[in-house]
């Protein structure tokens, strides 16, 4: 397993996990949320656990990410923290 | 001390997969509104399936699924070497992880539209105040 | 809050760095969890019963038992969804608006008269929102597309990645497809919720009744060599038979459970605006 892409990935991981917890808009926390769910299937397929990365996309930056925003769209989309 | 710095650099894995867990359990419990705390739920649980997942790596190993075993007889199989695959446990846990992952997430969504539903606002101070009023 | 927050994520998050420091190092071929039980599956799968992807085979036949409850819990999540969100239908109004669809005149019609179904008009109320036609078009050809894929997912699943979880989202997410692109009242009239519950739970059952088979059978419950004799095979061709049985009854239960899901939580239980 190549240390260069693995820690990219990583990087990108925190990145976008800070991100989603830290945006102040609820509808690009879903997004954003998404976007980790993805780097996470990423992260996966190069560690070899293909199974689990196919499940993770399609349930997570898939299925998931059209929940949150439709909760979003029921209830308000802007938040104080 | 040359022993120690190596050490940290060479499991700098489990490092990040602990950061990781513990922003999402931060954000359980100290944020203000509902959704984000249900993000960091879900940010929790990827982060424990990564951890687990990474356990069952091996050098050199490659995917789980057999190779030349399509079309074999009974009494023709190659020998299988335990050392050719990674370890397949893991994943089976682990997909039911997500799975279960998912569905929580549907449940607490549900959860977070009644309480908008009811107290027209999701952040808790706001709800906790208008609990305590009545 | 914050502050014990705070604290609370540094101990547990020093406490778990002091024990990983003992962990085995990354990608060990002799650490224990890969040298205890692991060896026996992955050379054992394929005399055993003769699928190839290893996950599934352990999935599905080793540990079917708790495969079986993890679809119960799925099931169980759809059914909560549904009792905490569902209200009561509202009653019909007595204006009703009606739109003629070439030329786009809408007429209104009171007192509970109306007009019987037919191509040139629609019924339109509040909550109408205008057809848009690229995504239309796009979508109802990309959807079949995305349901063959499905479906060869899960039968595909013991040669290649995949199994019955991936298929079944994926045929749930085709249908959710469906009810954004056009209109949540339209998918619902495809596949209405008494359907979309009852194929919920036909999933679970057709999963605990392939193990029911196998204790008529004789032999223990959800042990598939039992069903040699009814397939016509011989044991090992009969579990991977068992196997494929069991990822349809998933594939299903969550197929149902990610539309049942979706309609409730995006229209707040009412059931006539999705997204």
């Amino acid at each position: 397993m190549i240390w260069q892409i693995d820690l990219a990935i990583l990087t990108l991981v925190v990145i976008t996990a800070g991100g989603a917890l830290m945006v102040k808009d609820l509808l690009g926390a879903a997004i954003l949320f998404g976007a980790y769910s993805f780097m996470m299937c990423a992260l996966w397929s190069i560690m070899g656990a293909v199974d689990v990365a196919f499940t993770e996309a399609s349930v997570g930056a898939g299925v998931s990410a059209v929940f949150f925003v439709a909760a979003v769209f029921r209830t308000t989309r802007r938040t104080k923290d | 001390m040359n022993d120690l710095v190596a050490t940290i650099i060479a499991k700098y894995n489990y490092w990040i997969y602990i950061t990781l867990m513990m922003a999402g359990l931060y954000a359980m419990i100290a944020k203000n509104n509902l959704v984000k705390k249900i993000v960091g739920m879900n940010i929790f649980q990827t982060a424990i399936i990564l951890f687990y997942v990474s356990i069952g790596v091996k050098k050199g190993a490659t995917i789980p699924i057999l190779e030349h075993a399509h079309g074999h007889g009974h009494d023709a199989h190659q020998a299988v070497h335990a050392t050719d695959y990674i370890n397949p446990l893991p994943h089976v846990l682990m997909l039911t992880a997500i799975v279960v992952g998912v569905a929580t997430l549907g449940v607490a969504l549900a959860l977070a539209i009644r309480i908008y539903n009811t107290y027209h606002t999701l952040e808790e101070d706001e709800i906790l105040a208008q609990i305590r009023e009545e | 809050m914050k502050i014990i927050g705070f604290i609370i994520s540094i101990a547990t998050g020093s406490l778990l760095i002091y024990a990983a420091a003992d962990f085995p190092a990354w990608s060990d071929p002799a650490s224990p969890a890969s040298t205890y039980l692991s060896p026996h599956f992955i050379e054992k799968t394929i005399e055993e019963t003769s699928v190839p992807n290893i996950v599934t085979a352990v999935l599905a036949d080793y540990r079917g038992f708790d495969t079986m409850f993890e679809t119960t819990v799925i099931f169980s999540a759809g059914v909560v969804c549904y009792l905490l969100l569902r209200t009561s239908r509202r009653k019909e109004p007595e204006t009703r608006y009606y739109r003629h669809i070439l030329t786009g005149v809408t007429i209104e019609l009171k007192e509970g008269y109306k007009i019987p179904p037919s191509t040139d008009f629609e019924r339109i109320d509040s909550l109408w929102t205008p057809p848009d036609l690229i995504i239309r078009t796009v979508c109802r050809l990309l959807i079949p597309f995305i349901q063959l894929f499905a479906l060869y997912v899960i039968a595909h699943g013991h040669h290649s990645p995949g199994g019955g979880f991936q298929g079944g989202v994926i045929l749930g997410a085709s249908i959710i497809l469906f009810a954004i692109s056009f209109d949540l009242r339209a998918a619902i009239s495809r596949m209405s919720e008494k359907l979309v519950a009852v194929l919920c739970a036909v999933g679970v059952l057709i999963y605990a009744c392939t193990g029911g088979l196998c204790l008529l059978f004789g032999r223990n419950f959800l042990d598939y060599g039992a069903l040699a004799e009814l397939l016509g095979v011989d044991a090992v061709t009969a579990r991977s038979h068992g196997i494929l049985i069991v990822e349809i009854g998933v594939g299903i239960a969550v197929m149902a459970t990610m539309i049942w899901v979706y309609n409730n939580v995006s229209s707040a239980g009412k059931y006539e605006q999705g997204l």
